[in-house]
């Protein structure tokens, strides 16, 4: 099946630690990878506050996918979000060609400056 | 010396422009909180073309992403003092 480029933003609980954290995030990519999806990029924003709280919390741990994946790959992927209690939000975008190229540029640190104006306010 | 008041704010005419036109930029991004500021009033509202001047094609993606953003809690719904 043809590929599509897609873009996966979640929000864990606060309530976890480090290694925790790290196993989640394997169990979501392994679901990207069962499916035949290819990780193109990985960030991980950490501990972030957030704009209004989510039961109860104020702050949540960002993490971004951006994968190329046949279609049916968001429906098991989110399937796997909803019944996971530690996902607080999650969204995942279909990226057109713009976005594509503009995720590139990011990735190569072209608006970092900005970035890094974010991270002290963070 | 006339008798009519002078205008207190005189207007002036200055053209609008749609910065993503004119900047080239294709794709609005929702992770950029700090972007999307600029589209929003100090309430969290997304501000109308009439007064930010971007065209109609941009003002919905802009619209898009503040909502996406919104979703993901890196902008606010509702506030009082954003800015």
């Amino acid at each position: 099946m043809e590929l599509r480029n897609y873009e996966t933003v979640f929000i864990l609980t606060p309530l976890l630690n480090e290694t925790q954290m790290q196993e989640t995030v394997e169990k979501f990519r392994e679901v990207l990878k069962e499916n035949g999806a290819e990780v193109i990029h990985e960030e991980n924003w950490g501990l972030r506050k957030l704009a209004y709280p989510i039961q109860k919390k104020s702050t949540g741990f960002y993490h971004l996918i951006e994968f190329k994946a046949p279609t049916n790959v968001v429906d098991a992927l989110e399937l796997v979000y909803r019944r996971d209690e530690k996902v607080v939000r999650f969204l995942t975008t279909a990226l057109d060609k713009h976005a594509v190229a503009y995720n590139e540029r990011r990735r190569n640190g072209e608006f970092k400056s900005q970035a890094k104006k974010e991270e002290v306010k963070g | 010396m006339s008798l009519v008041n002078e205008r207190v704010h005189k207007q002036e005419n200055r053209e609008k422009y749609c910065r993503f036109k004119k900047s080239g930029i294709k794709y609005i991004d929702y992770k950029d909180g700090n972007f999307l500021l600029k589209f929003v009033n100090e309430q969290g509202k997304i501000l109308p073309r009439r007064l930010t001047g971007t065209s109609l094609k941009f003002q919905r993606k802009v619209s898009q992403a503040v909502a996406r953003a919104r979703h993901l809690a890196i902008l606010p719904y509702v506030t009082d003092s954003l800015k």
